[in-house]
């Protein structure tokens, strides 16, 4: 891509090291990360922060889907003293795995850490690892070297960003864990404004959440700038790579969708503090105002959530199958198409409470959200067509993501229609549906970008097979655990209970061995990486004969990213038309013809 | 961006006595200092953005509950003295236009005045906390005008009237939350500005935004005037 490519007899400039070289001692190494303004350091930290609430978010999903394996059951059991003939009732109450490992005495107890577990997962899972999770993480770490550029605009306010998601985060944990929250993530009024009025936890729990949106505020605003100002010369806006595309989009959702939660829930803390009445329609307040309010922002960020992993699919699909993706501009439009559709659909949460006209124009625009998302996929299909397809860990991912999404997206649809949706909504259609595009979606498309980039950030080479054997488990575990979501959803079993009638309970043993196999998937994974860590092979500057600018870079890169400014002398994709970087080209041959698009 | 980043990593040491603008480099990640005040101000435009949005949730607030109980907001306005919010108005219209002559003093490097802009500003925010809290808030909570639940005016004409105050409270504090924010800035700038002559032709990118934050602050104000003060 450049024409000032760092070869490796480029004597002089080696003695800098890369990013992760120790400083000094151990206690100036730790240092060097904790006051670091370096974009990729900060990545990593945001990777590991993003991980470690993976863990958590994903052993209390592991929790909830233990509690629903049985129904709870009452039994009477009519004794009979034999000596002296006294009747006697016992009740035994059963099926609870909450009771059973006595975190509660009784299954109204257990109903209640039932609630606080899948309140614990939710609020995790959104706000502190899929929000983040690819913007923050594969972002940081890509963004400036995908652009050519030193460092993102704002290194230092990046770093504060990483100190109050994790301060947030912290808090929102120590809450949950000792005081115990109930309302679900979304913190709906009158739940959250009513119950428990003279405790402070669902404050201090609204308090926390309003303090990550600053880091992903602050996050956002450095990404635009970081693209506006900082790309490489002879980069131009459609010479970027996709990805950067998705982040781009994605950022401009955050800036102006997050304030709007920063209100919310300035307004509900003042609510509970203050009893000021806006929620309460004891005092002319209306409590749905705060749904209104909340999914003004929460649906914006549904494509927060989404998009980065459009982005990463861009990415792995044209380099694993050798080919320049199919219809570039209608990409980036459909990226920042969705991100503008994102703000007219919030009322679909509301159907219910709202007028006919109102309920119909949102389920119209809902439906716009399904053509830029089509496109995405027909083009991502497209690009595949007659590809050199190399079947590896990050190819498997983005298969099983095009495979996921798709269940997912087409799900959407009925969701979105005002008949069918009010029999499906608050059901475990529901449930699966949204795990089908933010799990399928965002989840899958991290971990086939974190294999995808392995390499270029820790300069080690992960274990191929074992990759495509944790990638498998992960595939077949979640569609096991989901698929079979969507038909105890239509047979009418309703979301957030702890339990249910006995017909559901195979369907449900089948989801809860699910959540094992997906358990088994993750843990593969966290192995692979971990031993790549320790004793992988070294890792090439750009194993995948990638053209982007990351991989013209050492793998790990430098401090300062690249030796020399690079020039953009081609386009990311042009696979068919230039030999990609410090590869052999016997690898990764030109074509014959370079193909026309 | 640069109220966290005032880019002090790269000044040289060429001659210690010249003024802090000056000797400021921009940050190495920025090929000229021009491109780093183009970026800084870019971010900070946005950041600008970002608070128009949290005080658009307030609006919304003011809009749905006028409309569901204009009685009850018709009579709230009446409750508020348009002489102070007047006067207020002025204080913070004189403020925004020497804020604006300070980064004027200081893209033709009069330190001087650029001082006693920054001064005068610092003086009309402490104006707008005086009236407000002597005038206004401490003797309508003393008559019990409070918000919500803590709501006592005995001779309140609508049942809604808590509603009206717990927006106004909400929407006023809000934004006199942001004068204090805004005048710690400024503040900041200006001991810079004394202590190093921070402040000059080539470099004023922290004083322009946070006179463009200055100005936010006024501009919020100048809708909430009329909204609160002057409908009926």
């Amino acid at each position: 891509m450049s024409s000032n490519h760092d070869h490796d007899h480029d004597d002089g400039h080696h003695d800098e090291g890369s990013y992760l070289t120790p400083r000094g001692t151990l206690f100036e190494t730790v240092l060097s990360w904790v006051y670091t303004i370096d974009h990729k350091k900060i990545g990593v930290m945001y990777l590991t922060a993003v991980l470690t609430m993976f863990f958590l978010g994903g052993v209390s999903a592991l929790a909830v889907r233990l509690e629903l394996l049985e129904p709870n059951r009452i039994d009477s059991v009519l004794t009979i003293d034999p000596t002296t003939g006294a009747e006697s009732i016992e009740t035994i109450e059963k099926g609870s795995f909450f009771k059973s490992i006595g975190l509660a005495d009784n299954l109204a107890e257990a109903n209640i850490v039932y609630n606080r577990a899948f309140t614990l997962h939710g609020a995790i899972m959104v706000f502190m690892v899929i929000v983040p999770g690819i913007p923050a993480t594969l972002g940081n770490f890509m963004l400036p070297l995908m652009l050519g550029a030193k460092d993102v605009a704002f290194p230092r306010l990046n770093l504060l960003s990483w100190y109050i998601y994790v301060f947030g985060s912290l808090l929102a944990i120590l809450v949950i864990l000792y005081m115990g929250v109930e309302t679900g993530w979304t913190f709906y009024t009158p739940y959250s404004t009513t119950g428990d009025i003279s405790q402070w936890r669902t404050t201090v729990m609204v308090a926390s959440v309003f303090v990550i949106g600053f880091s992903s505020i602050l996050t956002g605003l450095n990404f635009i700038v970081t693209v506006h100002k900082l790309r490489a010369p002879g980069m131009g806006w459609f010479d970027m790579p996709l990805f950067i595309w998705a982040i781009y989009a994605t950022s401009i959702i955050q800036v102006l969708a997050t304030p709007v939660i920063g209100i919310t829930l300035l307004l509900l803390m003042f609510e509970r503090i203050f009893h000021i009445g806006i929620f309460d329609p004891g005092m002319g307040g209306d409590p749905v105002l705060y749904q209104h309010f909340f999914w003004f922002y929460s649906h914006p960020v549904v494509y927060v959530m989404i998009l980065p992993a459009f982005g990463v699919i861009n990415e792995l699909i044209p380099v694993h199958a050798r080919k320049h993706i199919f219809g570039y501009n209608a990409m980036a439009f459909a990226s920042l198409g969705i991100a503008a559709v994102s703000f007219m659909v919030w009322g679909h949460h509301m159907f219910a409470s709202m007028g006919e006209i109102a309920a119909a124009v949102f389920s119209a625009l809902t439906f716009l959200v399904a053509i830029p998302t089509a496109v995405k996929i027909f083009n991502w299909v497209a690009t595949l067509y007659k590809g050199s397809i190399a079947f590896n860990t990050p190819m498997l991912y983005a298969l099983s993501f095009i495979f996921i999404f798709l269940i997912g997206g087409l799900t959407g649809l009925p969701l979105a229609t005002l008949a069918t949706d009010l029999h499906l909504h608050d059901s475990y259609f529901i449930v699966a549906h949204f795990h089908y595009v933010m799990m399928g979606g965002t989840i899958i498309a991290l971990t086939g970008g974190l294999h995808h980039w392995w390499p270029k950030m820790f300069g080690r080479m992960y274990n191929e097979p074992v990759g495509l054997l944790g990638g498998s488990f992960v595939f077949i575990g979640f569609n096991v655990t989901f698929f079979t979501q969507f038909f105890l959803g239509t047979q009418g079993m309703p979301r957030r209970y702890a339990s249910y009638v006995d017909e559901f309970q195979t369907l449900h043993i089948i989801s809860t061995v699910g959540s094992w196999l997906l358990l088994i998937g993750f843990l593969i994974h966290l192995f692979n990486f971990l031993f790549s860590l320790v004793a992988g092979p070294k890792a090439p500057p750009n194993p995948w004969g990638g053209l982007s600018l990351e991989w013209e870079t050492e793998s790990p890169p430098t401090a300062h990213n690249f030796h020399h400014e690079p020039l953009v002398t081609h386009g990311p994709y042009d696979f068919d038309r230039v030999l990609p970087p410090h590869c052999d080209p016997e690898d990764f041959p030109l074509p014959d013809k370079p193909l026309d698009h | 961006m640069t109220a966290i980043d005032p880019g002090t990593a790269g000044e040289n040491k060429l001659s210690s006595n010249a003024p802090g603008w000056e000797r400021y480099k921009q940050a190495e990640h920025f090929r000229t200092q021009e491109d780093e005040f183009d970026a800084c101000t870019q971010g900070f435009w946005l950041f600008l953005a970002t608070e128009v949005l949290l005080f658009a949730g307030l609006f919304c607030f003011y809009a749905i509950y006028r409309l569901k109980y204009p009685e009850a907001f018709a009579n709230g306005s009446h409750y508020l003295d348009p002489f102070y919010g007047g006067l207020n108005t002025v204080v913070l219209l004189v403020s925004s236009f020497t804020v604006a002559m300070a980064i004027r003093c200081a893209q033709i490097n009069n330190q001087r005045w650029l001082n006693i802009n920054l001064v005068i500003t610092l003086i009309c925010a402490f104006l707008f906390f005086f009236i407000k809290l002597t005038f206004e808030y401490i003797p309508k909570l003393s008559q019990g005008k409070a918000p919500g639940a803590f709501f006592s005016y005995p001779y309140a004409h609508d049942p809604h009237e808590p509603l009206w105050w717990s927006m106004y409270y909400m929407a006023t504090g809000v934004h006199a939350l942001h004068v204090l924010i805004g005048a710690s800035l400024l503040g900041f700038v200006l001991f810079r500005s004394v202590t190093k002559q921070a402040y000059g032709p080539k470099h004023f990118t922290l004083l322009e935004n946070a006179g463009l934050y200055w100005h936010l602050v006024d501009l919020i104000w100048i809708f909430l005037f009329p909204l609160l003060y002057l409908i009926h």
